[in-house]
């Protein structure tokens, strides 16, 4: 099912791109960047709805299944972010994190 | 090439050797490093182990495939058996003695490197330290002689190839520190020079015979002085912990400035433990790492935040990208500071890799953050550090020297109990629990959370008594707050809530009883009226007021009472019983629009009224912010006048005693002191108005027309009927009821909100005012000891 795993800055660059079947990481990236930009215009329109936002972000991530990947994922990424070493900004190079996404995208593949 | 015949002590010999050499576990190539070394340990000149290489088609595969290993032995025994090496000579030449692999371990050949690597480019002052990757590769259980005595071209070529290798080999631990340790009396120089380059690497280098080589390499490069905590870091654990070293052999090299035999005596302890857990952190290592622990974070059982460790690990020089590595791998919690053990572990990782270990995917047994406190070192040998693991990890233990294969098959196992961390520490980061646990905490109390009407005392309930008191036995006024002394102390044992509201459900119930009842103080009937109004809290509020919270106290639900108390005089009033009876169903309905502009125009009134009233009544300080309350009730009162002055006349008086009890039903439900305040301002002014005249031009009307309807009230005998008939009426007249109720219910929260405010303020002042007690006190008691030390003087 995950087919590219991604995680991008707040610069709207990538920290973290992985895909899965083959590496057309650039299409995902096209890809993720429309997405975001879907999010973006649902955001800008919803004003203060802040639980708006959890809707939309359910509707954008399908089943509820998929929120506890992103439970993971989003697990995986603070332990990143914990790390004194890791500079904001810099791609995720930790083997850890890669190996957990690896893990969570063949599971549901 | 041919095949090649071993014998069976060969045959043995050799596997041990490329099993020696298989640093990756493959199994089937023997690392060119170790090889290398292996080979230079043959001290055999360069050009013969070139050629041994060649001839055994390592050179030409590139890698040493189990057979060339094989071959490339049995050549080495060739040549140090000083036959011409021929490809042939593999097999023709008969009782070949084992290749012979000078090992370090002997002081002989230690010196015999030490002379060797004297050579070196490395400082000359690097006594023998430099051999190649220290024996590493060629340390073999005994059989093998380090041979530190590389020849320093191929030790110096080797060495950029070694430290690569080697300190995948064995760090060299043990033996370096001893080494170390045993040098530094007396060649502490030597190293120091050596340190030089690198300090930090130097000493590591030294001490360890592994790293030596690489070492020594590296700490050309390193920067000297900065080093010096490192270095001194260096010195003790890393190498002597970084392999399972025994003691006995790093004791062998106390003379041998080589790191060679330390390092082949390591590697040949290593060799001999036969993959022993590298990652167990020796005695020495542990004591080293909580030493440094302790110049981070002084308390043991304390934290690492992860900045200080950032510091303290970066000053190792290991690119950043290998200390976040570590610190994924070691931080075991995941909380972003580091307890003891995980220090260690970090540590023991930076040290590892300083020696060229690569690092783990997983973090080792050993290391693992012991969840239960084990003894330190002591685990050791006992292994996998997690008692919280052992569970989990079962098979981990029987790994104590595990073969590289058993401690890969128990990481498995490790991994599922980091993945039960990772589940726990997601759970212990998800703060729904907490979050649930908040919300919970936040509608718990009903009391607070719903304010009701419900005149509930604030002040305890002896003091309002107190008070009552005091204006009972004063003037006029104090009747009718008899009454609601009496009331108040009913409510009070029930309600908890604003006593100001109890005053004022006891203000309406008083009002209506003491005008009806000449102030007569009975707290029966009241009680009565309590009862009454509690009978029918259940009913009255449910049609006026939103549902009340389920432990309102009875007595004190104002709005309850007001509508109780309406029903209760509709019950005793006849005539008013019917009006009462359809008031009530009035209640609900809006107030009309006509009632909107008199509460607005009366409020401001009735705050001055409300105002001057406290300010009159001292006792009602605490209850100044019902003044709002009092407004709303007056402003209610003055709708309710409005009202009531469109009804008949005779039901003026009834009306506003009705007023009253509404007001004082919405004063209720406003705040516990602006009933309280009303009470006192419509006792107060009652009794200026029973002079004739409101000495306050604020009071505000609602009062006077307290006043009024107790005036009215006070000639009559039944005052109760006609205060219930008032009440009804004015209940029934109530289009503000409804909006009195919703401004009752703001005003009872505001008052709430105020009297909170007025609880911090007094708890601060209280609190202050203790601490300048403290201070007084301490005053005092210096002043006396100044006295007592005076004291002798003036005796003398």
């Amino acid at each position: 099912m995950a087919v590219c795993v991604a995680v991008i800055a707040k610069e709207n660059y990538p920290l973290y791109i992985r895909s899965i079947p083959t590496e057309n990481e650039l299409k995902f990236h096209y890809m993720v960047h429309t997405s975001l930009d879907v999010v973006d215009e649902k955001i800008s329109a919803m004003g203060k709805a802040l639980v708006d936002q959890r809707e939309l972000y359910l509707g954008l991530l399908y089943p509820t299944e998929d929120y506890k990947m992103f439970r993971k994922l989003h697990n995986s990424y603070t332990d990143v972010m914990c790390n004194p070493f890791y500079n904001p900004g810099d791609r995720i190079q930790s083997r850890a994190f890669d190996s957990m996404v690896t893990s969570m995208m063949i599971q549901v593949c | 090439m041919e095949g090649l015949t071993l014998s069976d002590a060969e045959q043995k010999y050799y596997s041990d050797l490329f099993s020696y050499c298989d640093i990756e576990s493959t199994k089937k190539v023997a690392a060119n490093g170790r090889v290398l070394e292996l080979f230079r340990a043959a001290q055999l000149p360069n050009d013969v182990v070139l050629q041994i290489m060649e001839l055994c088609g390592a050179t030409r595969l590139g890698y040493f495939g189990r057979s060339q290993f094989y071959i490339a032995l049995k050549l080495v025994a060739v040549a140090q058996s000083g036959f011409p090496l021929r490809v042939e000579s593999i097999n023709t030449v008969k009782d070949l003695p084992l290749p012979r692999f000078v090992a370090s371990k002997n002081e002989q050949e230690s010196r015999h490197a030490a002379s060797y690597s004297s050579d070196s480019e490395n400082q000359g002052s690097y006594s023998g330290v430099i051999p190649p990757p220290p024996g590493r590769g060629q340390v073999k259980k005994g059989s093998v002689s380090h041979d530190t005595v590389q020849p320093r071209t191929s030790a110096d070529q080797q060495e950029p190839a070694s430290p690569v290798v080697s300190p995948q080999q064995s760090p060299p631990t043990s033996p370096h520190t001893w080494r170390k340790h045993s040098r530094h009396p007396s060649g502490g120089n030597s190293e120091r020079p050596l340190a030089g380059p690198g300090p930090f690497w130097s000493p590591f280098g030294e001490a360890q015979s592994g790293s030596s080589a690489g070492d020594a390499v590296w700490s050309g490069h390193s920067p000297p002085p900065p080093q010096e905590t490192w270095v001194s870091f260096a010195d003790t654990p890393p190498t002597s912990t970084l392999l399972t070293m025994h003691p006995a052999s790093v004791q062998d090299q106390t003379t041998v400035r080589t790191v060679a035999s330390a390092t082949t005596a390591n590697e040949i302890r290593r060799q001999s433990s036969s993959y022993d857990d590298p990652w167990k952190i020796t005695d020495e290592q542990r004591q080293y790492y909580v030493n440094q622990f302790k110049t981070i974070q002084p308390d043991l059982n304390g934290f690492i935040p992860g900045s200080a460790a950032k510091e303290f690990f970066t000053k190792s020089k290991l690119p950043i990208l290998e200390l976040s590595h570590i610190w994924e791998l070691s931080d075991f919690d995941k909380d972003g500071a580091l307890t003891l053990d995980e220090f260690c572990a970090a540590f023991h990782l930076v040290v590892a890799r300083k020696n060229g270990y690569d690092l783990p995917e997983k973090l080792p047994e050993s290391l693992m953050p012991k969840l239960i406190d084990l003894e330190d070192s002591a685990d050791v040998g006992d292994q996998p550090g997690e008692v919280g693991y052992s569970g989990s990890p079962a098979e981990a233990p029987p790994s104590k020297s595990p073969s590289m294969p058993s401690l890969n098959q128990t990481w498995p196992e490790l991994n599922q109990s980091s993945e039960q961390w990772e589940t726990f520490s997601e759970r212990s980061s998800s703060s729904q629990t907490l979050t649930q646990f908040d919300s919970n905490i936040a509608p718990a109390d009903p009391d607070t959370a719903i304010v009701h009407p419900v005149p509930i005392r604030m002040t305890p309930s002896k003091i309002h008594m107190q008070e009552m008191e005091l204006k009972r036995t004063g003037s006029d006024h104090t009747n009718p707050t008899s009454p609601l002394l009496v009331k108040p102390s009913d409510l009070s044992e029930e309600s908890k809530i604003n006593s100001s509201v109890k005053f004022a459900s006891g203000n309406t119930v008083a009002d209506g009883y003491s005008s009806s009842d000449s102030f007569t103080s009975d707290p029966e009937q009241i009680g009565n009226n309590v009862t009454h109004q509690r009978s029918h809290s259940g009913t009255s509020p449910d049609n006026t007021a939103p549902p009340p919270p389920p432990p309102r106290p009875q007595p004190s639900h104002s709005r309850s009472s007001s509508l109780d108390m309406n029903r209760t005089f509709a019950v005793t009033t006849g005539q008013q019983q019917a009006g009462v009876v359809a008031h009530p169903p009035a209640v609900p309905p809006r107030p009309q629009p006509s009632q909107a502009p008199g509460p607005v125009v009366h409020r401001p009134v009735d705050a001055d009224g409300l105002i001057t009233h406290t300010s009159t009544s001292p006792q009602q300080i605490p209850e100044q912010p019902n003044f709002a309350d009092f407004s709303q009730f007056e402003v209610f009162a003055a709708s309710n006048v409005n009202e009531e002055q469109d009804d008949e006349a005779e039901k003026h008086p009834d009306i506003l005693p009705v007023e009253k009890a509404s007001d004082s039903a919405s004063s209720l439900r406003v705040a516990k002191t602006d009933s309280k305040i009303e009470e006192k301002t419509a006792a107060s002014v009652p009794a200026n108005v029973s002079k004739g005249t409101t000495p306050l031009a604020p009071p505000p009307k609602p009062v006077r027309r307290r006043l009024k309807s107790e005036d009215e009230l006070r000639p009559e005998v039944d005052e109760h009927t006609q205060k219930t008939g008032v009440l009804a009426a004015v209940l029934a007249s109530q289009p503000s009821i409804p909006r009195s109720v919703g401004k009752d219910k703001k005003a009872i929260q505001a008052s709430i909100r105020r009297n909170k405010e007025t609880n911090t303020v007094l708890a601060r002042l209280n609190s202050e005012l203790q601490q300048q007690l403290k201070d007084v006190l301490e005053e005092r008691i210096s002043l006396e000891v100044q006295l007592e030390q005076l004291r002798p003087f003036s005796h003398l």
